[in-house]
């Protein structure tokens, strides 16, 4: 199962200077994966059932494996008016732009659709993120005028993706909702800024800078704005402590909370 | 790959220690009038804030003033960051609840339920909440609109002087405290929406206290509203400031009262309802002139509209019959508690009944009990959005689930958060008397600007 997973970077480094190398190299490694179900998002992999282990797990299941993935592309249809956006967003990004550009192409931009819970997620690949806001924004049958912000999710454990920058739009225009995401490698976590075509996402972004260091390139004045401009590290990421101090309670002692037993 | 790469260089000691400054901190402001005129310089950087009596809490505002005129304004925000969302993740998905109450802390109940309805689509059992949980939900959330506003509405007022204005609100808002005190045993940070349903039914008697108290803030708000609405000296300060278009909203994301007051009737609970909001009968007001006057009126008038949701839920949950007739939370037993919680003397509790039977009768359910308790229930891997409408605009959670028993990630998209990226909009170029009033016409709240 495993080799079916988005493969690693490993031994094929990006160069941190050429991100696009890297970005190429990728797209090329799930270009026949696409909406195929076999790029897979694996967040972890877990060992055991109750999060102890060795002689602490006396339930039995000490030996069980179970492989956390999230959001395996969906196959068409994707239901209601899913497969209309997902329709017109492929023939925009498919058409020549008016300056006799080649046209970006819907594969090119698109790495996966994910229909999961009634929610509709386009996986976008980052250098054509902006171009694909724009679509979305500006099409009279698509028209996601209003964006919802941005947030981040770390997954330490998704090699190669280890960022996760998340977009929300609404289109009020015709009442529907969808979900743009865009995975970058802890390495190079740089994504381009949508400040230019929701000009809303302005703090989003900032907030998910401070909170991730996610880099949005192009935005006007990506400096933190929850944490003190000083502040070293990024608090969201998953490698991040908690951190908390032991309280003493009636003579017993209660550990903070990111060290007390915890179930997977 | 450089350093980890910084945005915006710290400034050093010696680029500022040349530039001119005054710390006012109130008392005699001859002495730094008469420096300012002695230096001629009359573009001047004011700090307002973040201990300021009108910024609503701990805001921070710097503006660049010309004389009276605002020419460039910006807000600095983080200082009520107290890291709910990171602290989400380490504990379980019902704990989440009491963390996700204190963000904004004069909306509690908007938190609880935009988290637990997300949390419920994730779990896919978004069709099984009990309709009387349901009902308990908009009742509890109008009510809570009303004080919110009602908050709002006086420190508005508060900011411009009019004290009375603040006092009215204040006790107005208090009866809606006593009914959340009544029925979930606190006044604020209640905790009291749980994924699944809510966390005990309404106590007896409540219906006719919140019926009574319906009438005592009708009463209250027809006194604010006289005090407002026809004041030339309010209407002085409010009518024309603050002024941001539709087109302005949508850019900046804008929503609730300041994008009604814009003319777009764009409310969740008619767009995309929840908790059956599109059984209820109730109105949208807009308004078109687009300042911190209309807005006024709109919260008062959205307060109206949420007496009327209010009297119609109290009408279903009577109609239901008594309390217990009916379950509040979802009939699913790995993820409700086995006890039907009771409040205790002391406000808050557990039955002791309940404890006397379980602990008596049977093992397997004090087992399950403390299971369910301690370790949580499991929610399938996978992501969810979903919205509410919050009394400041269109509150966002997307909450993130890796299948375990806490979330793997919390994110929290708070109106006052967004909206107030619109104050540079709005205070550039006008005076600095009505900066004041275009914040409060936000009606930011910085324990969800910070979360």
């Amino acid at each position: 199962m495993t080799e079916d997973i988005t493969p690693t970077p490993e031994g094929t480094p990006g160069d941190p200077t050429t991100p696009s190398s890297e970005i190429e190299q990728t797209q090329q490694l799930q270009a026949p994966a696409r909406g195929s179900r076999e790029t897979l998002d694996l967040v972890d992999t877990r060992t055991g059932m109750f999060g102890s282990s060795g002689t602490g797990d006396t339930s039995g299941y000490g030996g069980l494996v179970r492989e956390i993935v999230v959001a395996a592309p969906s196959e068409r249809p994707y239901g209601g008016w899913f497969d209309e956006v997902v329709d017109v967003l492929a023939e925009l990004l498919d058409e020549p732009s008016v300056d006799g550009a080649a046209a970006t192409g819907y594969g090119t931009a698109i790495e996966k659709i994910v229909v999961d819970r009634g929610e509709l997620t386009i996986f976008v690949v980052r250098d054509h993120l902006v171009e694909v806001c724009q679509n979305l924004r500006d099409d009279q049958d698509l028209r996601f005028e209003m964006s919802l912000g941005v947030s981040g999710v770390h997954y330490p454990h998704e090699t190669g993706r280890e960022l996760h920058a998340v977009y929300h739009l609404t289109s009020i225009t015709h009442g529907r909702r969808l979900r743009l995401e865009v995975a970058v490698p802890d390495a190079d976590p740089h994504i381009p800024s949508t400040v230019a075509v929701y000009p809303t996402n302005d703090w989003h972004e900032r907030e998910t800078w401070d909170f991730f260091g996610i880099v949005f390139d192009g935005h006007p004045a990506l400096a933190r704005i929850e944490m003190p401009d000083d502040w070293p590290g990024h608090p969201q990421r998953k490698d991040y402590p908690l951190g908390g101090i032991p309280v003493e309670y009636k003579g017993a002692t209660v550990p903070p909370a990111d060290q007390r037993r915890s179930y997977n | 790959m450089a350093a980890t790469p910084h945005a915006t260089p710290g400034l050093s000691h010696g680029a500022t220690q040349d530039v001119p400054s005054f710390e006012a901190t109130g008392g005699d402001w001859s002495e730094i009038a008469e420096e300012a005129a002695r230096l001629g310089e009359e573009r001047i950087v004011v700090n307002m804030g973040p201990q300021h009596p009108s910024t609503h809490g701990v805001l921070r505002l710097m503006l660049e003033i010309d004389g009276e005129t605002v020419t460039e304004a910006r807000c600095g925000i983080g200082y009520l960051h107290t890291g709910i969302e990171k602290n989400m993740e380490f504990r379980t998905w019902t704990q989440g609840v009491t963390f996700c109450t204190r963000m904004d802390y004069l909306a509690p109940i908007f938190q609880e339920t935009a988290y637990c309805l997300a949390v419920e689509k994730l779990l896919g059992i978004t069709d099984d909440i009990p309709e009387r949980a349901s009902v308990i939900r908009v009742l509890m959330m109008e009510l809570n609109r009303i004080s919110s506003h009602l908050v709002c509405l006086g420190t508005g007022g508060n900011e411009l002087g009019a004290t009375t204005i603040m006092i009215l609100a204040f006790t107005a808002r208090e009866e809606i405290l006593k009914v959340f005190e009544m029925i979930t045993g606190l006044r604020m940070n209640h905790a009291y929406v749980r994924p699944g349903g809510v966390a005990q039914d309404i106590p007896p008697g409540a219906l006719d206290t919140i019926r009574e108290t319906l009438v005592t803030v009708r009463h209250y708000l027809r006194q604010l509203e006289d005090l407002m609405l026809a004041n030339p000296i309010f209407k002085g300060r409010m009518v024309g400031v603050g002024h941001l278009n539709l087109a302005a909203c949508t850019a900046l994301g804008i929503t609730g009262p300041v994008l009604r007051s814009a003319g777009l009737p764009y409310d969740v609970r008619k767009t995309d309802p929840y908790c059956g909001y599109e059984t209820y009968d109730f109105d949208i007001p807009t308004s078109t002139d687009a300042d911190a006057y209309s807005r006024v009126v709109l919260r008062v008038e959205e307060c109206y509209q949420s007496m009327r949701i209010v009297e119609q839920a109290t009408d279903r949950l009577q109609a239901m019959g008594q309390r217990g007739s009916s379950p509040v939370m979802v009939a699913d037993k790995k993820i409700a508690w086995p006890a039907q919680l009771a409040i205790g003397t002391d406000g808050m509790g557990n039955s002791l009944d309940h404890i006397r039977e379980i602990m008596g009768t049977s093992m397997e359910a004090l087992i399950h009990h403390f299971k369910l308790v301690t370790e949580g229930f499991r929610v399938p891997a996978g992501q969810a959005w979903q919205t509410v409408e919050h009394p400041r605009g269109e509150q966002g959670v997307h909450v993130v689930s890796d299948g375990g028993t806490k979330p793997y990630r919390v994110h929290f998209r708070d109106p006052s958060f967004n909206n107030l990226q619109a104050m540079s909009l709005m205070c550039e170029g006008g005076q600095l008397a009505d900066v004041v009033v275009a914040v409060a016409s936000l009606d930011p709240v910085l324990g969800g600007v910070d979360r």
